[in-house]
């Protein structure tokens, strides 16, 4: 090894059984592994070590995620306390507060559309794309199919580069003075095609395209890196049918990524060439200022098709990791196996298929044949039935079972009521009918935040609380973390619950203020409630951010290699592993991943070799 | 490059994983053309389309990359089995048609021009001039790896390691895949049309 030798603390049963059964593969005979990180900037900053680079995910994530919610809290602001004097916000937000002559401070309306579309933007790709999919994928896919790191770390180095400066991109665009872009994270033309169609639309969406654009480039080098490892480098034993759900999930995100993102970048390409060269793809026929302008012929709905092409297969590119590490997180701490293992894969496959047939569901108001739209109607209430299976499968996986209350596994059950809640008003959406009132309102604001936003969120807490001794080798402040559960449980609730109510009631989403309409100015109260809970659920994820770092310097030790009793790979390596995750030899497996509560065992590593007679991969388990 | 993937893996794959890994980038690399070929096929169903011929460059362009694909196949033929003058002199010529490919495209690009098929026109036009373009980039991508391939070629001493095997097939594979995405791309707009 390196500069820091790895000295085993104890000799467990697993490191005997991977030192008389593991696969040498003669890693640590050779250096050149090692040349690469022998100093700070290549162990820490440009590192090709897997693990490392899944702490830069997380890291940078969670960055993005304060700026995001920070930028939720703003406009919350604005629509629970639209008389309000916004003074005291100029020292942060400078000249997008404007000061009357009386002193009296308001939020520019531009700024508002600005912060709107910088949330959606931040929060789907950065924080829960990147920081989701990113931080886990990396983390677990070596370490839990027993590989010594991924394909080609240093595809693996740039996808994360490629990240920060996509994030960097997009953080310059926050202070140009026309501001960043402000047209919606959907960015539908004109406002996004046409340069001088708002005040962002010029620079601030220049900026948000480049930055987009190498965003995909960070996805695809990762994907590719996930799909090749999980496919090539998987430790003898470990089949397919084998593999965690964690696994699963990341792999079939990154073909769904795969598949998807490049037709957004398409989509880009010809928005640039629109804004850049002149050509009318997305435009036509619009008047300026009185002012006929060059564009003929072009379509924006062509644009919404190849936006949603990927839009909708991203939602569940958010989802899937969520719903993996939830899976793995219940089964863990119910001490059972996950309850129908296949059919989780197969639903796995379903959803992802399905994804990709869907999408003009998002379009039904946009003068889609209403005669094709059926056919959309049709698969997208089909998503429900694979949704429901996992449900079912999750519920029945820790029904009876004794399900350790701890901070991971509270957020997992957590996920679980999201994502039945947020179905549940999806299968209202998916009905062009009732779409026709209920489009472009906070009812749709509501879905997908309880399905995706809160849900994926819950999915990556329950991931973090569960990971983090392995990924720091020591634990999370349990205390804090319940804190953080109940109250970010039911502040969750009471922020979107009665979004519901304001959708049904028409409320339409991305209006700056409500008050002066008289058909709304009636939901000031229920909106000033939404605030109020909005700030107290971002002051307990400040809390968790501090349980976070402190936990990382000053959390309680780990102590033993297996903490949860887990039957996977990542737990039989040293608690803090080096480079190349094994000290020496590769384990080698011989069962599936959920061997709980197993002939009397509370659980049975992967590498225990089968006893004689015993059945495997879950066959004659007592479900 | 950190040679984790040099080592054998399991003794199970057959087939290298950085190999593997530049199949799947060549699918999404596929999928980016999906993209624009299928929003042509919605845009042209919208009506209000100029139709016109395709130039006929880009018929003859179709032969000169197809060519090139052949030369460097053969090259990498040659290069497995000790003849170094075939070896080096099939590698420079395919490098050289690679780059005959941009220029003729170039020409027709201007043969477009000619014809009154303007960049800004009708998105007929436009889409012509884009995807083409697009896949001038990908040529360009392939042309830099050429490059790479032909100053090692004249530069290190002429052995067959499997290292070298490897980044020629590397090579190949993206080759083969750009030369067969111009076929793609001429063949739709020669049915569309
Ligand atoms: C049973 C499952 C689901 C169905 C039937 C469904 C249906 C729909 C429909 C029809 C819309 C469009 C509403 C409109 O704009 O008028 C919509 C919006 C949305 N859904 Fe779902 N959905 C489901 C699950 C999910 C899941 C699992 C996620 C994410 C993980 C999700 C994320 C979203 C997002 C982000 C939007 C809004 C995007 C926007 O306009 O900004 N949905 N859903
Ligand atoms: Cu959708």
């Amino acid at each position: 090894m390196g500069s820091t030798p790895v000295v085993a603390p104890e000799k467990t049963r697993e490191d005997v059984l991977i030192e008389e059964q593991g696969f040498d593969d003669h890693f640590h005979d050779h250096h050149h592994g090692d040349k690469f990180q022998s100093n700070f900037i290549t162990k820490y900053v440009f590192s090709m070590d897997h693990k490392i680079i899944a702490k830069q995910f997380l890291i940078t994530g969670m960055f993005w995620a304060l700026i995001g919610a920070g930028m939720s809290i703003v406009f919350r602001l604005q629509l629970g306390f639209p008389e309000e004097n916004f003074a005291w916000l100029r020292p942060l937000l400078g000249n997008w507060i404007m000061v009357d002559a009386e002193g009296i401070g308001t939020l520019d309306p531009q700024f508002y559309y600005a912060l709107v579309t910088m949330h959606g933007t931040i929060l789907v790709f950065f924080v829960l794309t990147a920081g989701l999919s990113g931080t886990f994928s990396n983390l677990l896919i070596p370490l839990q199919l027993g590989a010594r790191d991924m394909a080609s770390p240093l595809l693996n180095m740039l996808s994360y580069w490629f990240f920060f400066l996509s994030g960097s991109i997009m953080f310059a665009s926050l202070f140009l003075s026309t501001g960043p872009f402000s047209g919606g994270w959907t960015a539908y033309p004109p406002l996004s095609a046409l340069p001088q169609a708002s005040t962002g639309s010029g620079a601030g969406m220049t900026m948000w395209t480049v930055s987009l654009v190498f965003f995909v480039v960070s996805v695809l080098l990762g994907g590719i890196n996930y799909i090749t490892t999980v496919l090539n480098l998987r430790t003898k034993g470990m089949t397919m049918w084998r593999m965690p759900l964690t696994i699963w999930a990341f792999f079939v995100t990154a073909i769904i990524g795969l598949l998807s993102f490049p037709v957004l970048a398409s989509g880009f390409f010809l928005m640039m060439c629109d804004r850049g060269l002149g050509t009318s793809f997305y435009l036509s026929e619009i008047f300026v200022g009185g002012e006929a302008l060059d564009y003929v012929g072009g379509s924006p709905i062509l644009y919404q098709h190849l936006f949603w092409f990927l839009g909708h297969p991203e939602v569940y590119i958010i989802i899937l990791p969520a719903m993996g590490l939830v899976s793995e997180v219940l089964s863990v701490h119910a001490r059972k196996p996950i309850f129908g293992y296949k059919a989780m894969v197969f639903s796995i496959l379903a959803i992802a298929f399905l994804s990709f047939i869907v999408w003009a569901h998002h379009m039904f108001m946009s003068g889609v044949n209403p005669w094709i739209s059926n056919f959309f109607v049709l698969f997208t209430l089909i998503i429900a039935v694979p949704s429901a299976v996992k449900v079912f499968n999750w519920i029945t996986t820790v029904y009876r079972g004794n399900l350790r209350f701890n901070s991971a596994s509270l957020f997992a059950v957590g996920f679980v009521s999201m994502f039945i809640s947020g179905g549940l008003t999806g299968l209202f959406l998916g009905n062009s009918a009732i779409d026709i009132q209920l489009h472009d309102t906070y009812f749709v604001v509501a879905h997908f935040h309880i399905v995706m936003g809160i849900a994926a969120f819950f999915g990556m807490f329950a991931g973090i609380y569960n990971w983090f001794p392995k990924m720091y080798g020591r634990f999370m402040n349990e205390t804090l973390g319940k804190i953080h559960f109940w109250g970010t449980l039911i502040g969750a609730y009471a922020i979107f619950w009665p979004m519901h109510y304001l959708g049904l009631a028409g409320v339409p989403r991305r209006y700056y203020r409500f008050d002066t309409f008289d058909a709304f100015s009636h939901f000031g109260a229920m909106n000033k409630f939404i605030t109020v809970a909005a700030v107290v659920v971002f002051a307990l994820q400040v809390l968790f951010v501090i349980n976070f770092f402190y936990s990382i310097w000053k959390g309680k030790k780990v102590t033993t290699r297996n903490p949860w009793g887990a039957t996977t790979l990542e737990w039989t390596t040293p608690i803090n592993p080096g480079h190349g995750n094994w000290p020496g030899k590769i384990p080698t497996v011989t069962r599936w991943a959920y061997d709980y509560g197993k002939d009397g065992k509370e659980f049975v590593s992967q590498v225990e070799p089968l006893a004689e007679g015993e059945l495997t991969d879950g066959e004659g388990a007592h479900h | 490059m950190v040679a984790l993937s040099d080592k054998k893996t399991v003794g199970r794959s057959k087939i290298h994983p950085l190999k593997f890994l530049l199949i799947i980038s060549c699918a999404s690399i596929m999928m980016l053309f999906a993209g624009l070929t299928s929003a042509y096929i919605v845009r042209r169903a919208g009506g209000n389309w100029l139709e016109f011929r395709l130039p006929n460059l880009f018929f003859i362009n179709t032969v000169v990359i197809l060519m090139s694909s052949v030369a460097l196949q053969a090259a990498y033929h040659y290069f497995k089995i000790g003849k170094e003058k075939l070896y080096k002199g099939l590698l420079f010529s395919a490098f050289i048609l690679g780059l005959l490919f941009i220029i003729l495209q170039y020409q027709g690009w201007l043969d477009m021009h000619a014809i009154g098929v303007e960049l800004t026109g009708n998105p007929a036009g436009s889409f012509v001039y884009v995807i083409s373009g697009v896949h001038v980039a990908h040529i360009l991508a392939g042309l830099a790896a050429l490059t790479v391939a032909l100053v090692q070629a004249f530069s290190l001493k002429y052995t067959v390691t499997p290292r070298r095997k490897l980044r020629f097939e590397l090579t190949l594979i993206y080759w083969h895949f750009v030369g067969f995405l111009w076929l793609y791309l001429l063949t739709f707009f020669v049915i569309q049309s």
